[in-house]
């Protein structure tokens, strides 16, 4: 079952405020992990590892680096679940 | 063939620490190496650490952590009869760390051997250390993990120079008559000899490399299961621990795994902070601070979680003395 864009935002936020205390409202999809939202490696981490129970996306470690916005995981997720 | 006779079961009848004198903190780093406090503190969760002399070997430390143990147990070095010294960082490979440390405790001619199980390595020994007093294989055991990881860090690199550091933790393991009073549960470990490559030194004269990430997230994902499975098969609900004394890897590591246990009641160790990462001495360690300090009540259940490289991990629920 294909998840909305929307839906997997709302998601993602619900993780990263579990995980690094970020309140879901300012996860938009413009944010950048690093400089808006002050989000480490180790968090980022944390995010993939919560993103795969909730979504059943795996993102491993090299595509993790890449992954710099918020938008850049929406997308992620959604191509990644497409093709699974 | 004649055969031991065992005993019931066994428990921790004390506890001993070590740290060395010299403190390192994270602006002395920062002095030498791209990095700062505030860095340090909120990805690893340290403060401080202890390095040893240039003098100040991995026996040295062992016999001071044991000399402590051994003294509260109030026993006498007579009555021990095996040695194990879990380490990683020995000066050299022969002779073994455990036959030195024996003698200079004045412990006559016990068996003695070292144990390499990296950060794993205490709750490994202390698995072998309690299955040798069931069998009868031994009476009562000194047990200390001891580590001189400074030894063994580039310090001019960041991601490794900020975490390692030096100490012992030792305990006494005897016999209890009574299986009611045993005090050291079913070990659940295992190892991911796949992940090798993850921390590692490369030869003889080459220092710790790790990747970080990747064990990050291999401590985080892997260990609360087997954590969980250390207390089903202790039969002591996690929601009744008193402490949680995992291996001082990383305090995010530690509050990850917490959080992933359920064990609200818990104690959480956080040595790290002014220990630093001290590998097979970490879980001992941190505990004979916790029980110096009073924080948690003689016969109270504890879960210990050793992990590192291998990879290698262990898990078990005790009783403090």
């Amino acid at each position: 079952m294909a998840m909305t864009d929307q839906e997997i935002l709302e998601g993602l936020g619900e993780i990263i405020d579990e995980v690094a205390g970020v309140p879901a409202d300012q996860v938009t999809p413009d944010k950048t992990f690093v400089d808006d939202l002050d989000i480490d490696s180790l968090s980022m981490v944390e995010i993939a590892v919560a993103a795969q129970d909730k979504f059943g996306v795996e993102i491993p470690d090299d595509q993790l680096k890449d992954l710099k916005t918020v938008q850049d995981v929406i997308d992620y997720v959604r191509r990644s679940s497409v093709s699974a | 063939m004649r055969l031991t006779e065992g005993a019931a079961g066994a428990r921790i009848l004390a506890f001993g620490g070590y740290q060395p004198a010299r403190v390192v903190t994270n602006d002395e780093l920062a002095a030498s190496v791209d990095t700062s406090d505030e860095w340090i503190r909120s990805r690893v969760g340290i403060a401080s650490r202890r390095i040893a002399g240039p003098d100040e070997t991995v026996a040295d430390m062992a016999v001071a952590a044991g000399g402590k143990a051994l003294a509260a147990s109030g026993l006498s070095p007579g009555d021990i009869d095996l040695v194990i010294v879990a380490t990683c960082t020995p000066e050299v490979q022969i002779p073994n760390t455990a036959a030195q440390v024996a003698r200079r405790l004045g412990i006559n001619a016990p068996g003695a051997y070292d144990m390499n199980a990296a950060c794993a390595g205490f709750c490994y020994a202390l698995a072998s250390a309690s299955d040798a007093v069931r069998t009868g294989t031994a009476g009562n055991v000194l047990l200390i993990g001891a580590e001189k990881l400074s030894q063994w860090i580039d310090w001019t690199d960041r991601s490794t120079c900020i975490i390692f550091a030096d100490g012992a933790g030792a305990v006494v393991v005897g016999p209890v008559t009574d299986p009611a009073e045993a005090g050291i549960g079913p070990v659940v470990w295992g190892s991911a000899g796949d992940m090798a490559d993850k921390i590692y030194i490369p030869d003889r004269n080459g220092f710790i490399i790790q990747e970080g990430q990747a064990v990050f997230r291999w401590a985080t994902t892997a260990l609360h299961p087997v954590a969980k499975k250390a207390c089903q098969r202790a039969g002591v609900d996690p929601a009744d621990l008193a402490a949680f004394v995992p291996h001082q890897a990383n305090l995010r590591i530690v509050e990850a795994i917490a959080r992933r246990l359920g064990a609200p009641q818990a104690l959480v160790a956080d040595d790290i902070v002014t220990a630093g990462n001290t590998s097979s001495a970490s879980i001992p360690l941190a505990l004979s601070r916790m029980l110096e300090r009073g924080e948690i009540p003689s016969g109270a259940p504890v879960l210990l979680l050793g992990f590192g490289a291998g990879i290698c991990y262990a898990g078990q629920v005790i009783t403090v003395p």
